[in-house]
C-alpha cells in the first residue's frame, strides 16, 4: 500500500465513524426527517471529510471546460441530493464513492506488484573484473568484452559466454521451467538466471540495453500499450456512455416535473441515481487489468506475449502454420547415409560434398563439414553462390561443385539417380558429373508431438507445415507429429504465398510458428506469429507477436488456454458491468431504487469486476 | 528522441485523458500514457525535447492537478 493509500484509508475509516455519530446523533437527538439548518451542518461533517478533494477537483476541471468528469457528476449528484434534504444518502455517496476509487487503486497496485514480482529479473549489480580485482559496478555501466563473475545464488546480469567455471543456473524468470540448465566454460548463458553453487567467470557478450533481461522487460512493458480490440472498444463506449446518461439525468430531473407537474425534489433524486451511475469505472479499468493479467501470466510460463490484443487473436485461432526446421525439430542435422555414384567412394562424396559446403552456415552445412571432420582450406574456395532453395555452388581448385537439392541438379542439367531415402537429400556433383547424394536427418523435437495433439485439444483445428525440405522428409515428420497438411518443397517466396492463401480462407484466426530469418514474413502477416526465442534468429523475434522464451512449442497449447480464459473473463465483467447499470439506470427513473442502493450497486460492481479481472494473472 | 518517465495516474479513464490532451502539445511527434505500468513515453525531435516536456508537464498539471510526472 501506498502512502496516499494508507491516508486516504485513514480518512475512510474516519468518516465511518463521524458518519455512525453522526447518523446517532441525527436519529437520538435531532429526530431525524425534515431538512434543517443543524442537520445540514451535522451531516457537512462526515461529507466534507471525505469529499473535499472530489469537490475541488470538479471545480478545477470546471474551470478547465472539462465537464463530464467523474468528479463533477459525484459532486452535483451529492450538492443536488443535499439541496432536496437527502442528507444521509449525500453522505453515503460520497463516502462509497471514495471507497470504491481507494479499492481501484489497491487492486491495481496489487496487480501491478504482482506482474512486477515476475519481473524482478532485473539484476542491481555486476561484479566487473578489472586490473585483477572484482568491483561492484551497475550492468548499465559494463561494455562488450569485459569479464565479470557471477558468484553462487547471484542473479546473472548480463548476457555472455562462461570463461570459466562450471554450474546449474535457474532458468525459472526467463522460461518458467523449474530444470536446471548446466553451464560451463564455452556455453553461452542469459541474463535474468540465477546462478547454482559454482562460481562463474563470464566474458559479456552484450550490453544490457540489448541483454536478454532488458529486452523481456521492454516487451513486457510495452505490452500493456497494445490494446486489444476490447479495451478500445471499452475506451469509446465511455466517452459516449458518460455524457448520455448525464444529459438522461438533467431530462429525467427536469421534464417529468415540467411536463406532468409534480414537484421537482422525487425527479431530482432520481435523476441523482443516474449521475451516480453514470461513470463506468469499472469497466474502464476493469478491462486493461484483465489483460495485463493475461500477459502476466503468459510470462510466468516463459511465453512473452507483446500485447493485449495478441491474447485475443490467441483466443480466437482455430488454425496453426508451423515452420518445420528449428521449429518442430531441433535444427541439429546429422549426415546419416552416404550413397555415392557408382564410380565414387564414400570419402571422395564426403569430401566434396564438404568442400562445397565449405562457406555456408546453413545447419545442413555445418552438419557436412561436421561429419567430415577434417578442417576446410578456405583459399581453395572460390566464387560461392548461395541459390536459395536449390543448394551452393562454388569452385574447389578449379572444379565448380554444386551441392544442394534434385532441383540444384536439374537446374544446372545434371543426371542424377533420385533417392528414396526419408531425411533431407544433399545431392553433390563435380563439373557436371554425379557423384552422390548424402542423407541428413534432422530430429524432431521432444513434446512436439504432444504439443500438437495439446493443441489440437485447445481447438486448433488446422495444423499445417511449411517447408523447404524434401516431400518425403516432411511427410514423415508430419506423420510422426500429427500434423494434417503438408506442404513441401517451399521457396521462401511460395512460404509467403501458402500462408496468404490460408489466411485468405476466412474463418477463425491463424497463427505462424517460426524460427528462422526466412519465416520473418510470414510471422508478420499472420494473424499471430510464434517466434522461437532462445535459438531462433532475431529477426524472426522482431516480427513476432508472441515469443517461446525456450523454444518449447507445447507452450502454445497453454498460452491459447490463456487468452481463452482472459478474453473470457474481461467478457464477463463487462457483460456483467453493463447489466447492472443499465438495471439500477431503469429502476431509478422509475424511482425504485435510492441513491443508497445505487451506489452499493456501483461500487459493489466495481469492487467485483476489479477481482474477477485479477484471476487472469492465475490463468496459466 | 523516445524517452520513458515515471508517473503517477490516478485511474485508467486519467491516463486516456492525459494521453489525448497532451497529443495537441505543439512539437510532440508521439505521446502515450500507460495506466497499467505508470510510464508516460514522448516522442519528440531532440533539439526541442526539453521544450517539449516543460510543455507537457505543464499541460499535465492543467488537465489533470493530480497527476506527478517524475523526470
Amino acid at each position: 500500500m501506498t502512502k496516499k493509500q494508507k491516508t486516504m484509508l485513514a480518512r475512510i475509516a474516519a468518516t465511518l465513524a463521524l458518519f455512525a455519530a453522526v447518523l446517532l446523533t441525527d436519529r437520538l437527538a435531532l429526530r431525524g426527517g425534515a431538512p434543517t439548518a443543524a442537520r445540514l451542518a451535522l451531516y457537512a461533517a462526515p461529507y466534507l471529510l471525505i469529499g473535499w478533494d472530489v469537490l475541488r477537483k470538479a471545480a478545477v476541471n470546471i474551470a478547465h471546460g472539462q465537464a463530464f468528469d467523474e468528479s463533477f457528476l459525484m459532486a452535483v449528484a451529492t450538492i443536488a441530493a443535499f439541496a432536496v434534504g437527502e442528507y444521509p444518502e449525500a453522505t453515503a455517496v460520497m463516502l462509497f464513492y471514495q471507497v470504491g476509487e481507494w479499492f481501484q487503486g489497491y487492486a491495481v497496485g496489487k496487480a501491478r506488484a504482482s506482474i512486477g514480482e515476475l519481473m524482478s529479473i532485473a539484476p542491481e549489480y555486476a561484479n566487473l573484473e578489472r586490473d585483477g580485482t572484482v568491483e561492484q559496478v551497475d550492468p548499465e555501466d559494463v561494455p562488450i568484452g569485459s569479464v565479470i563473475v557471477v558468484k553462487a545464488g547471484e542473479r546473472v546480469p548480463l548476457d555472455g559466454t562462461v570463461l570459466a567455471g562450471e554450474s546449474f543456473l535457474d532458468t525459472t524468470a526467463l522460461t518458467g521451467e523449474a530444470v536446471p540448465r548446466r553451464a560451463a566454460a564455452g556455453d553461452a548463458i542469459f541474463s535474468g538466471c540465477v546462478n547454482g553453487a559454482g562460481t562463474l567467470r563470464v566474458r559479456v557478450t552484450k550490453v544490457y540495453e540489448d541483454s536478454t533481461v532488458a529486452k523481456i522487460l521492454e516487451l513486457v512493458e510495452n505490452a500493456s500499450e497494445k490494446k486489444a480490440r476490447l479495451e478500445q472498444f471499452i475506451t469509446r463506449f465511455a466517452r459516449v456512455y458518460t455524457p448520455a446518461v448525464t444529459i438522461g439525468a438533467v431530462l429525467l430531473a427536469l421534464l417529468p416535473p415540467l411536463v406532468l407537474g409534480q414537484p421537482f425534489g422525487g425527479w431530482i433524486r432520481r435523476a441523482c441515481v443516474f449521475l451516480i451511475v453514470s461513470c463506468p469505472c469499472a469497466l474502464v479499468i476493469s478491462v486493461p487489468l484483465g489483460f495485463f493479467g493475461g500477459i502476466g501470466a503468459a510470462s510466468r510460463i516463459g511465453v512473452l506475449v507483446k500485447g493485449g490484443n495478441y491474447l485475443e487473436v490467441l483466443a480466437d485461432a482455430d488454425t496453426m502454420i508451423f515452420d518445420k526446421t528449428g521449429t518442430l525439430t531441433r535444427g541439429e542435422f546429422k549426415v546419416t547415409r552416404l550413397l555415392p555414384a557408382e564410380d565414387a567412394s564414400e570419402e571422395e562424396l564426403l569430401s566434396l560434398a564438404a568442400h562445397a559446403e565449405g562457406l555456408s552456415n546453413h545447419p545442413i552445412a555445418l552438419s557436412i563439414r561436421e561429419a567430415y571432420g577434417a578442417p576446410i582450406d578456405a583459399g581453395r574456395l572460390s566464387e560461392a553462390v548461395e541459390e536459395a532453395g536449390y543448394g551452393v555452388r562454388l569452385r574447389c581448385d578449379g572444379r565448380e561443385l554444386l551441392a544442394g537439392s534434385a532441383k540444384l541438379m536439374a537446374r544446372h542439367g545434371v543426371a542424377c539417380t533420385p533417392c528414396e531415402a526419408a531425411g533431407t537429400l544433399v545431392y553433390v556433383a563435380c563439373d557436371g558429373t554425379y557423384r552422390g547424394c548424402l542423407v541428413i536427418a534432422d530430429a524432431v523435437k521432444d513434446g512436439a508431438a504432444e504439443a500438437i495433439a495439446e493443441m489440437k485439444r485447445v481447438g486448433i483445428r488446422r495444423t499445417v507445415m511449411l517447408t523447404g525440405d524434401r516431400a518425403a522428409a516432411a511427410q514423415a515428420a508430419a506423420a510422426e507429429l500429427g500434423i494434417d497438411e503438408v506442404h513441401a518443397e517451399l521457396l521462401p517466396a511460395d512460404k509467403v504465398a501458402r500462408a496468404e492463401a490460408i489466411l485468405g480462407e476466412g474463418g477463425g484466426k491463424v497463427g505462424f510458428v517460426g524460427d528462422g530469418i526466412n519465416d520473418a514474413p510470414v510471422l508478420m502477416r499472420a494473424d499471430v506469429g510464434i517466434a522461437m526465442g532462445s535459438l531462433g534468429s532475431d529477426a524472426a523475434i522482431e516480427a513476432a507477436d508472441i515469443v517461446l522464451m525456450d523454444d518449447d512449442v507445447r507452450k502454445i497449447a497453454a498460452t491459447v488456454r490463456i487468452g481463452r480464459k482472459t478474453v473470457r473473463i474481461v467478457r464477463e465483467n463487462v457483460a456483467f458491468a453493463l447489466a447492472v447499470k443499465f438495471l439500477i439506470l431503469i429502476l431509478g427513473a422509475l424511482g425504485l431504487v435510492g441513491m443508497w442502493a445505487a451506489v452499493f450497486g456501483d461500487v459493489g460492481v466495481l469492487i467485483l469486476a476489479v477481482a474477477n479481472s485479477m484471476r487472469t494473472l492465475k490463468a496459466a | 528522441m523516445k524517452k520513458k518517465f515515471q508517473c503517477e495516474v490516478d485511474c485508467a479513464n486519467c491516463a486516456a485523458k492525459l494521453q489525448e490532451a497532451l497529443g495537441k502539445v505543439d512539437g510532440l511527434e508521439a505521446v502515450s500514457v500507460n495506466y497499467m505500468t505508470q510510464k508516460l513515453t514522448l516522442t519528440a525531435a531532440d533539439e526541442r525535447f526539453d521544450e517539449v516536456l516543460g510543455a507537457v508537464v505543464k499541460r499535465a498539471k492543467q488537465i489533470e492537478p493530480d497527476t506527478v510526472i517524475h523526470i
